[in-house]
């Protein structure tokens, strides 16, 4: 049987930063259907498909698809139950007084 | 009458009848999937068809292909733009699987091993339009393109030909499937172009 390759998920880096203004790649997602959590590229994509489909490396559940329509990039996150961006530390505030 | 000679065109015509517009011709047979490649075998493979009142029809393997069989020969049309001509299937008919269901439902959903789903119209199922098919080009249909069985239906986008069908839930009300949900247009006619939402 010949199997359907896929790569990881640090592919997504590129088109994902058409959206976002942030490496999502590094971001931490939850699977929805398993609990595992995990960065972003670590996940399955399958790009042999009519969009971008990336699944959990445990039970190979959908997490996020990624669809590229001529004027418009569809995002379903539906499969993740958060994504855990790292942001830079928050600055102290001005000191009281 | 033309007055324009074919024969001052660059290129030969292509063969046949036109393809949908912005196709191109492949002779080769691609393999797109969304994910891992289930492995159903032919004594495990199930096909249910429900109702919208819960009604269930069951098929296993040896039922299936005790039913009058079709051998349809079909050009087929992706929406990543290739299209194949004349793919030659076995399988059976949604009219002989429809034959006797009482049903109200306007829709269908088939759904596959490994978690896909496509939606279309009920009536799109009808009229020798569509079948369960399980060989292609004379043999057992591969699983990579969606053996032991999967829906064929010609003359949408064939990302409605659902690999791996495990059966169809018909619906009083349009319910989208896998791609639909995610930009891919509800209905899917290649000869009208409707690749994505809004087409």
């Amino acid at each position: 049987m010949t199997e359907t390759s896929y790569l990881d998920g640090n592919m997504l880096d590129g088109p994902l930063r058409e959206l976002f203004a942030v490496d999502l790649s590094a971001a931490t997602a939850r699977c929805q259907t398993c609990g595992r959590a995990g960065p972003v590229g670590g996940l399955r994509v399958y790009s042999h498909a009519p969009g971008l489909v990336a699944r959990c490396p445990a039970c190979t559940a959908v997490l996020l698809r990624l669809v590229r329509t001529p004027d418009r990039a569809w995002l379903d996150l539906r499969g993740a139950t958060f994504l855990a961006v790292p942001v830079p530390p928050e600055r102290a505030g001005p000191p009281p007084g | 009458m033309g007055i324009v000679s074919p024969g001052f065109q660059g290129r030969p015509r292509p063969a046949g009848p036109a393809l949908p517009p912005g196709q191109y011709l492949t002779e080769d047979f691609p393999v797109l999937s969304a994910g891992p490649t289930p492995t159903v075998s032919p004594q495990d493979w199930e096909f249910v068809l429900a109702t919208e009142t819960g009604a269930e029809y069951r098929w296993s393997w040896p039922e299936l292909m005790a039913l009058p069989q079709e051998t349809p020969t079909v050009d087929i049309h992706c929406v990543t733009r290739w299209s194949k001509r004349d793919t030659s299937w076995q399988g059976v008919s949604l009219d002989t699987l429809l034959d006797g269901v009482d049903t109200a439902a306007g829709y269908a959903v088939a759904h596959s091993y490994g978690g896909y789903s496509t939606n279309l119209p009920l009536t799109d199922l009808r009229d020798g339009r569509a079948w369960i098919a399980h060989t292609y080009e004379g043999r057992p249909l591969p699983a990579e393109h969606g053996g032991p069985a999967r829906l064929l239906v010609p003359h949408l986008y064939f990302w409605k030909s659902a690999k791996w069908v495990r059966g169809i839930r018909l619906t009083t009300t349009d319910e989208p499937g896998f791609w639909e949900t995610a930009g891919y247009h509800d209905y899917g006619d290649p000869w009208r172009e409707q690749r994505y939402a809004g087409d």
